[in-house]
């Protein structure tokens, strides 16, 4: 078991590469995801994202191309292809917009980087009425103009859409080498677009359940690294990792509350799952369930009161809730199909996503005000929904093809894209939180 | 423990039940002990392979005699103990009885389909029935511990049924 963080040659790789200009297209030293588009939408509002000024083609970090990656993994938007961009202008005051109109773009994106890197401008314009929407002047340095790049779409989704973006957060996902009965496993966190990925846990034993904190500095996860399953929660900035839960039997499923203070985990006693809540810094255990049936899979409400969960109390898997004040009342939610589990709940709170069995395997979304289970996907088998901190993507598992990869799908169902992995199966992904501002 | 043992005895009974008519004549030796295309997996470590000059203790070649009897193969989404794997865990109780000091770890698994977590609840399930009909037939609690690893150490490899019934299994490890 090692734990890097991040290692100092992992550091060095990138360092030479982004000395070399191959950042935005060569594969760091981890298997890189990759961006599969497999179903857009037809409404997506076409933006063009002009190359910015004071890069030189190829070169390091494209920052347009990255603007333009974000918005088209956002599903709202259709960025315009580079090739039909018959002029290039890097300010505003350079923008034709009779050409753009033309070209059928409903917003445009320019700007420059500054001063050898460090700072970017960049400019959005409604192309019909010639109205500049945003205008800013963002320090930087060579080795940010991703994540710079990222704020950027950030502000931009934001202004367009009313709705915070997400681009600035990361991925946690579980990627596993090798063939049964002999495989590797890595905890790996990536920014959301799968960049940069970094392997913050390694073992020849079964890692899973990634589960982010609140403020996004650490992670918990479940490791059979002793042969038996206990839950460990690693801060990311440092390595540095507590065995928070390993007690006998099954240590699983953590998940913080939303205020960061307590783990709702999965313990075992005789076999029979029942979901606790672990107080972190007293150590202090609550039991939740106490039921014969395997009670997992907790998820928090936004407002910390109460817990979703999957049982097969009724005789199969199924999804409940209980409140915490009263423990004593569970509550059955889902009734549609045969099976459903691994319960999420939406930012707002408003919603579920799960997975049920609908002719495979798939993720659907509740409404937990009307009950209506809506399928947002057609794999065999997808699994393990994370919703984006903003609501708007659900990141998912899918094996349809093989090994297993990420994917997204908007959370209306309209727009589906995979990250795949040049190597191996990876799975379980757990979207960041918004990174402190 | 009297009570536990009646108890396991019950849920032992009531499993049964549940899957075959109470007919338990069939001599249990002469089961069949793996799928039809035969796994390949064991959970007993190297080292203890029967050989000519036997330098082997009793309770060693006792172990590896075990070696094709050490993984119960479960249907979807069950965790009842099929007859035909009977013989395996009786086969486990007699060495664990007649050698109290050995220690066995079940560990159990189930195919890929489904949500993780909750597949180590059914792993953990399918541990703990082996667990209860290794103590009706008088193993101490204290000789055996269980593990569930769900889906996320699966026999082999494959998406169809053949791959998931070698999956869905509770496999008997030794220490040696």
């Amino acid at each position: 078991m090692q734990i890097p963080g991040v290692t100092g040659r992992q550091i060095l790789a990138r360092l030479l590469m982004l000395a070399a200009g191959l950042a935005a297209v060569a594969s760091p030293a981890r298997a890189q995801l990759r961006l599969d588009i497999t179903e857009g939408v037809q409404d997506a509002v076409p933006v063009a994202v002009v190359p910015f000024g004071g890069q030189s083609e190829g070169g390091a970090t494209d920052v347009a191309a990255v603007v333009a990656g974000d918005l088209r993994q956002s599903g709202r938007f259709a960025p315009l292809d580079r090739q039909d961009m018959v002029t290039r202008p890097t300010s505003g005051g350079e923008i034709r917009f009779e050409d753009w109109r033309l070209l059928k773009a409903d917003y445009i994106v320019v700007g420059s980087v500054d001063g050898g890197g460090t700072a970017i401008s960049f400019e959005l314009f409604n192309v019909q009425t010639g109205q500049q929407l945003l205008a800013q002047r963002i320090p930087a340095s060579g080795q940010n103009l991703r994540s710079v790049a990222h704020h950027i779409s950030d502000l931009v989704f934001e202004r367009l859409t009313g709705m915070p973006g997400a681009f600035s957060t990361r991925i946690a996902y579980v990627s596993v080498e090798g063939k049964p009965p002999s495989q590797h496993y890595r905890i790996v966190v990536a920014d959301a677009d799968g960049f940069n990925p970094h392997t913050v846990a390694d073992s020849g034993d079964p890692l899973m359940s990634p589960a982010w904190s609140p403020d996004g500095q650490s992670l918990a996860y479940v490791s059979f690294e002793t042969k038996a399953s206990a839950i460990y929660v690693q801060r990311l900035a440092t390595g540095e990792r507590r065995r928070v839960s390993a007690r006998a039997g099954i240590n699983g499923a953590p998940a913080y509350s939303p205020d960061g203070t307590r783990l709702a985990v999965t313990l075992s006693r005789d076999g029979n799952l029942d979901i606790y809540v672990l107080e972190l810094a007293s150590q202090v255990l609550t039991r939740i369930t106490s039921d014969d049936a395997i009670d997992t899979e907790a998820a928090w409400t936004p407002d910390g009161k109460a817990l979703y969960f999957t049982s097969d109390r009724a005789g199969s898997a199924q999804v409940y809730r209980v409140n915490l004040a009263d423990t004593s009342e569970v509550q059955r939610i889902s009734y549609t199909n045969g099976y459903n589990a691994r319960p999420r709940v939406s930012p707002d709170g408003t919603a579920l996503a799960m997975v049920t069995l609908d002719r495979g395997y798939r993720i659907a979304l509740m409404d937990l005000k009307t009950r209506n289970l809506r399928l947002l996907t057609n794999g065999r088998q997808d699994e393990s929904p994370s919703f984006a901190p903003n609501g708007a993507v659900i990141i998912y598992a899918s094996e349809d093809r093989g090994p297993g990869s990420l994917a997204m799908v908007s959370s209306d169902g309209r727009y589906q894209e995979r990250l795949s992995s040049d190597r191996g199966d990876v799975r379980e992904p757990a979207w960041s939180p918004y990174p402190p501002r | 423990m009297k009570l536990t043992h009646a108890l396991a005895l019950v849920v032992l009974s009531l499993g049964v039940a549940a899957c075959t008519k109470p007919t338990q004549t069939k001599p249990v030796e002469q089961a069949s002990m793996a799928p039809a295309d035969g796994a390949t997996t064991s959970g007993i470590d190297q080292g203890a392979a029967p050989s000519g000059a036997s330098t082997l203790t009793p309770q060693q070649q006792a172990l590896a005699q075990l070696r094709t009897k050490n993984i119960v193969y479960f249907d979807y989404d069950s965790s009842e103990i099929p007859q035909e794997y009977l013989a395996v865990v009786s086969a486990n109780a007699a060495y664990l009885v007649k050698y109290p000091t050995a220690h066995s770890r079940l560990e159990g698994s189930t195919d890929e389909r489904g949500s993780r977590e909750y597949n180590i609840g059914l792993g953990e399930r399918r541990a703990q029935v082996v667990r209860r009909a290794l103590m009706a037939q008088g193993v101490a609690d204290a000789q055996i511990t269980t593990v569930s690893y769900g889906e996320e150490r699966p026999a082999v490899e494959g998406h169809d049924e053949a791959a998931y019934a070698q999956n869905r299994r509770v496999e008997f490890v030794y220490a040696q």
